[in-house]
């Protein structure tokens, strides 16, 4: 073996096994790297009890309602399997929407109910004028209504990732 | 009809071709720039989501994208110049590492300024925002490396070895949006299509193309210093007009 052989022979390894390592360590670390929790995983107690923590899915539709000091908002974040309520006070980012994901950090109360403290809005992935997101959302209403008449819209979104 | 492969990985030949070719890189990338911006500021619709704010994409993306490459490409040269020990593959290295550093500073500063309005926060600890910041961290430790150790052949390779360990980060970079939660959105270009609006990526593209042309020629004119500096003993270089003068 040449010793040019041997230095790329070092190399390959030595970047098998730092990226081996990584990978390991990621892993272990895996509920840490993420963001937030899913309602799914709060419920299933995955979440940390008694600290703050994020949470993160889509605003569920026909949940947000303001109290009357203008302030205060009261919504649910569901990743359309289990819904999680959360009550926020202060102001909300302009992307934040019924439907639309978002990512709210805080922790819960003694009634299991999320006491946010920042509420961050996530968007997705998709660009496109309004005119394409109209005409988009026109033909799935049409295909929600010939399949199913009255059904929840909820369901046309897809999970938060 | 057999062509010396090897001809131009002598940097006393580099230096020459290098000078030749920068220009052929410079003003495309001039042209393309302005074409892709025009579009993306003035011919692509707005978004029906993030209305006007989404055309800090066509700076942001370009930018992140290239951080990555670069540093691939960095990582590539620098295991060269380890292996088979040419002089030109650590330089073009040490030529490529501060671009890719102000590339990746870009992406993270257009970033800021886009999550802002958008989330609602200039920075959160998501991986993808961390992994970035790592890039950012590594291209600068490459080159403070390669600065602090006097005998350019032994920077080279301590230089080499951060760079090649390090090209592990950018696996992480790309997949991150995938692996884990994140506030940042998952990735709009796939290989199964690009779920953007044709106008939006043409200036996308445009720039991304542009981009690529002005690293090509901005580590050109760089490992062209690099190689007067490193040969600065040496006749050929002595003999050159625009060091006599």
């Amino acid at each position: 073996m040449t010793p040019r052989q041997k230095r790329l022979g070092f190399i390959v390894a030595g970047i098998m096994l730092v990226a081996a390592a990584v990978g390991l360590v990621l892993y272990a670390l895996k509920n840490n790297v993420s963001l937030y929790f899913t309602p799914t995983q709060v419920y299933n107690k995955e979440a940390p009890q008694g600290r703050n923590f994020r949470i993160g899915g889509l605003v569920e539709v026909g949940s947000v309602k303001r109290e009357t000091d203008g302030l205060t908002v009261h919504f649910n974040i569901t990743d359309n399997a289990r819904v999680m309520p959360v009550v926020y006070k202060g102001i909300l980012p302009d992307l934040f929407k019924e439907g639309k994901g978002v990512v709210a950090q805080g922790k819960l109360d003694e009634a299991n109910e999320f006491r946010a403290e920042e509420v961050l809005a996530k968007h997705d992935e998709n660009y496109m004028p309004p005119e394409a997101a109209d005409a988009l959302k026109k033909a799935e209403e049409a295909k929600a209504a010939a399949a199913q008449p009255g059904s929840s819209s909820s369901a046309e979104y897809p999970v938060a990732k | 009809m057999a062509i010396n492969w090897f001809k131009y990985s002598a940097p006393s030949t580099f230096y020459g071709l290098a000078g030749k070719l920068i220009p052929f890189f410079a003003w495309p990338a001039a042209i393309l720039f302005a074409t892709g911006l025009y579009i993306g500021f003035f011919v692509a619709p707005t978004d029906a989501v993030q209305s006007e704010a989404y055309r800090i994409i066509f700076i942001h993306v370009p930018a992140s994208i290239l951080s990555m490459f670069i540093y691939l490409i960095m990582a590539g040269y620098a295991a060269l110049g380890l292996i088979f020990n040419t002089r030109l593959s650590s330089m073009m290295a040490q030529a490529l590492a501060p671009t890719g550093a102000l590339f990746a500073f870009i992406s993270l500063w257009t970033g800021a300024l886009w999550g802002k309005p958008m989330w609602g926060a200039w920075w959160v600890w998501d991986a993808r925002l961390t992994s970035e910041l790592i890039l950012l961290f590594l291209y600068l430790g490459f080159i403070a490396l390669q600065a602090s150790i006097e005998d350019p052949r032994r920077a080279d390779k301590a230089a080499a070895l951060l760079a090649i360990v390090g090209s592990v980060n950018v696996p992480i970079i790309y997949f991150s949006v995938k692996w884990w939660n994140t506030l940042h959105q998952g990735a709009t270009i796939k290989m199964t299509g690009t779920s953007m609006h044709v106008a939006m990526q043409q200036a996308m593209f445009i720039v991304l193309v542009a981009c690529w042309l002005y690293v090509i020629a901005v580590a050109l004119a760089r490992v062209r210093s690099i190689i007067l500096e490193r040969e600065r003993n040496t006749q050929w270089v002595n003999e050159l007009k625009e060091v006599q003068s």
